[in-house]
């Protein structure tokens, strides 16, 4: 069958010293020597190119970029290129469609729809450079009366809860759907950042244990690397309901990304799939959540937070309301547009419904029934930016979860190849080769920059609107207005117009 | 041996206690649910009812319930041990991971789902009587043995404890089981299997099995592997051994540990 290639290599002939650096540097073999009566000619097969810059960025002379192919086919609004050749690819195959990182279609981008306010004249700013501003959050249940013991002391037992420096965490990444290095990276940084990274559902590396006050555990379908000692070294335990790239679906690491280091990890045998199963089979109702959200606490003598995550979809703020009585502390929402390591097309690009329109609504929701302050709320699904970050809180949010953003701080270029599992920047594979790309003390420096930064920024756009707390931007939706959304739209997400 | 009363007691309470002994015997149960969770090193017993979820994520204790037990016995265990004098309800070790439990008749829907093994660790679950539909379902590793043994005679007071009391287990063609020639299963056996073994004591292995899942006489070599689980399991219920093992088992085996590998294709 004929290779479509979506890119083309371009080679400045006169600056290439023909080194060699992209063809030892390309996983994908895109880059390869021809013997030519002349000596070595470099040649590009641009099929195998995922765009991923790693040639472009580490070619010594920048002689090389890469472009969008113009090879055209007939123009057709509703038969697009992309769809014709899924169905060649499909016609060849018979397999379903596999692809990662968060859903690519255009959809509306809420979050890029609505504005943030700013006090002028009365309710003035503050400026984060001379005022204290606290971007400190607590998560967890929290206790609405207050009791006193026999002496009139009020009792400051609260539930257990987690301690953030600021309003963001790195959501969950498994140990074999990303490298070890990369998942250090994380680690280092939630640990020098004060903030939390999630293992995700395979397991906690012995070498990750240290790293337990800053780290969410997962307990997902599979159940994978679950035991006593990981549930009890975790800041949180996290349910794994469902996934915003992949609502209603389990999930499934192919035995190829199984090594011996993995496998150890998850407790399965080297080389054998990891299949997470769509449903949790003991989990039928919100009585059964409840069940499990129960027997995690009773194991961890109730000294863990319990976090539920699911996938936003139509009913979320029903379900939201369902699992805020079931004893969970922590609702995780995850927007369709949420990425990861390997989904089936079909369903990361058609399945599921935006984060800001889920977050405003089960919000609202919990509000009306006034069990919001049962759980606190961390929304994730393609959080790009501290703008993102802020426009979620107010929408009420207590905090976020972020996975692409970084990744792309670790060097991730979006290349969306991560099924393959041949990452040209060490993060989404196991060839060891590859993992050693990714420097540990680098990545993690990279990651606390970004958040330091956002973190600024955060204080800065508080700070603009007069308020200098984020308990005080949670759910104040008077701080945003929506442009160019329709009634319905500013009705789901609780906010004005621009300029009323 | 201490003595815990159950009675009127939350799963809180009964499981603050047990944390304050290794030896104990649990009197008047009443379906607290998620009994000695996680613990290690302790040995119990328990009379009652045990409710949901007991002995999840066990962590080295022995358990042996005198009764039946509710749903999701074992749940997520890793090691230790778990015997039941009379059924288990559903789900029974989901997803263990090692440790060892004996039902001594039925097993309702979706026993051993998920079971993983790794290394050393290698989970047994035994049914001395039937299981439900989804017997080893999604199963990654560890052994499963099924026995289909004819049932004693009633022991009165336990038959009223109900919960696994197995309607659940459904069981398929005739109910006279004196010839070891019925599914003893349910449906759906093996489903998704990619890892470990069930062996079925039956001459009518299940007619539903998923492709990548292999049904083959055991043999002497594979007999071997159950041996000192079925020798277990006739100390623990007194049954005789000879006469368990004179009836023919299939074993079941995935084709693959990678059943799904040509499902997809890159996009």
């Amino acid at each position: 069958m004929y290779q479509y290639a979506d890119y083309e290599i371009k080679r400045d002939r006169e600056r290439c010293i023909n080194c060699g650096r992209c063809v030892r540097e390309c996983s994908n073999g895109a880059h390869y020597y021809k013997e030519t009566p002349q000596g070595k000619t470099l040649l590009a097969d641009e099929t195998k190119c995922v765009n991923c810059h790693r040639c472009v960025e580490t070619c010594p002379v920048r002689a090389i970029k890469i472009v969008k192919s113009d090879l055209t086919f007939k123009e057709n609004k509703s038969w697009s290129a992309q769809n014709l050749k899924e169905i060649y690819k499909q016609a060849q195959s018979g397999g379903v469609l596999l692809s990662s990182m968060g859903n690519p279609e255009d959809y509306p981008v809420y979050f890029d729809k609505i504005l943030i306010n700013a006090s002028q004249v009365t309710n003035p700013p503050i400026d984060p450079l001379r005022e204290p501003m606290e971007t400190r959050v607590t998560l967890g249940r929290r206790t609405r009366e207050i009791r006193r013991d026999k002496n009139g002391n009020i009792v400051t037992e609260h539930p257990p809860r987690i301690q953030l420096s600021m309003p963001v965490m790195f959501s969950a990444m498994s140990y074999g759907s990303i490298s070890y290095n990369a998942q250090k990276c994380l680690a280092e940084a939630a640990q020098r950042l004060g903030i939390c990274y999630n293992a995700g559902e395979g397991g906690l590396h012995e070498d990750f244990y240290r790293y337990g006050k800053n780290t969410v555990v997962q307990v997902a379908s599979g159940r994978f690397g679950v035991h006593k000692e990981y549930l009890e070294t975790g800041a949180a335990i996290e349910i794994k309901m469902g996934q915003g790239a992949k609502p209603g679906i389990g999930g499934h690491l192919p035995g190829a990304k199984i090594t011996a280091d993995v496998s150890r990890t998850r407790m399965i045998p080297e080389g054998s799939d990891a299949i997470s199963p769509a449903p949790h089979h003991d989990i039928y109702s919100i009585e059964d959540l409840r069940q499990l959200v129960c027997s995690l606490k009773e194991a961890t003598e109730h000294k863990k937070p319990v976090i539920v995550k699911v996938a936003a979809v139509h009913n979320i703020s029903a379900i939201a309301s369902g699992i805020a009585r079931s004893g969970a502390d922590i609702i995780a929402i995850d927007g369709f547009r949420g990425g990861t390591g390997a989904a089936p097309t079909r369903i990361r690009d058609n399945v599921g419904i935006p984060l800001e329109l889920a977050l405003a609504s089960v919000d609202k929701r919990l509000r009306e029934e006034g069990i919001r302050d049962n759980v606190s709320i961390i929304a994730g699904g393609a959080i790009r930016n501290s703008a993102d970050v802020v426009k979620a809180i107010a929408l009420g949010a207590d905090a976020v979860y972020i996975a692409t953003a970084a990744l792309a701080a670790l060097g991730c270029h979006l290349c969306r190849s991560c099924q393959k599992g041949n990452c040209n920047w060490g993060i989404a594979t196991q060839v060891p080769e590859l993992v050693n790309r990714l420097n540990v003390q680098e990545g993690c420096g990279r990651l606390c920059n970004l958040l330091t930064a956002w973190n600024h920024e955060i204080k800065e756009m508080m700070g603009g609107m007069g308020i200098n707390s984020v308990e005080a931007l949670k759910g104040n939706r008077l701080m945003l207005r929506g442009v160019g959304l329709n009634e319905k739209e500013l009705e789901v997400l609780g906010i004005l117009h621009a300029g009323e | 041996m201490t003595i815990i009363d159950a009675k009127g007691k939350s799963y809180t309470r009964l499981n603050e206690e047990i944390a304050g002994v290794t030896e104990a015997r649990i009197e008047h149960c009443e379906g607290q649910r998620f009994l000695c969770d996680g613990t290690s090193g302790k040995k119990i017993e328990i009379t009652g009812v045990p409710g949901n979820a007991l002995g999840a994520y066990l962590n080295g204790s022995e358990i042996t319930v005198f009764g039946n037990a509710q749903d999701a016995v074992g749940d997520t265990m890793n090691s230790g041990k778990i015997v039941i004098h009379g059924s288990a309800g559903d789900a029974a070790g989901y997803a263990m991971r090692g440790g060892a439990i004996y039902v001594e008749r039925d097993a309702g829907y979706r026993a051993g789902i998920h079971m993983k093994e790794y290394g050393d660790k290698k989970p047994v679950l035994v049914i001395g009587g039937t299981a439900g539909s989804f017997l080893g379902e999604y199963q990654a590793g560890g052994v499963i043995v099924v026995l289909d043994l004819p049932r004693k005679e009633s022991k009165g007071k336990s038959e009223k404890n109900g919960a696994g009391e197995s309607g659940k287990a459904s069981v398929r063609g005739s109910v006279n089981n004196t010839e070891n020639n019925r599914n003893i299963v349910g449906y759906f056996c093996g489903t998704g299997m990619h890892g470990g073994e069930i062996y079925l004591r039956t001459q009518t292995p299940p007619d539903d099995l998923p492709l990548q899942v292999r049904c083959e006489p055991a043999f002497e070599k594979d007999m071997r592997n159950i041996r000192g689980y079925i020798g277990e399991y006739c100390r623990l219920f007194n049954a005789d051994e000879a006469s368990v093992l004179s009836s023919p088992f299939y074993v079941l085996r995935p084709d693959s540990a990678n059943p799904y590998k040509r499902l997809y294709v890159m996009n």
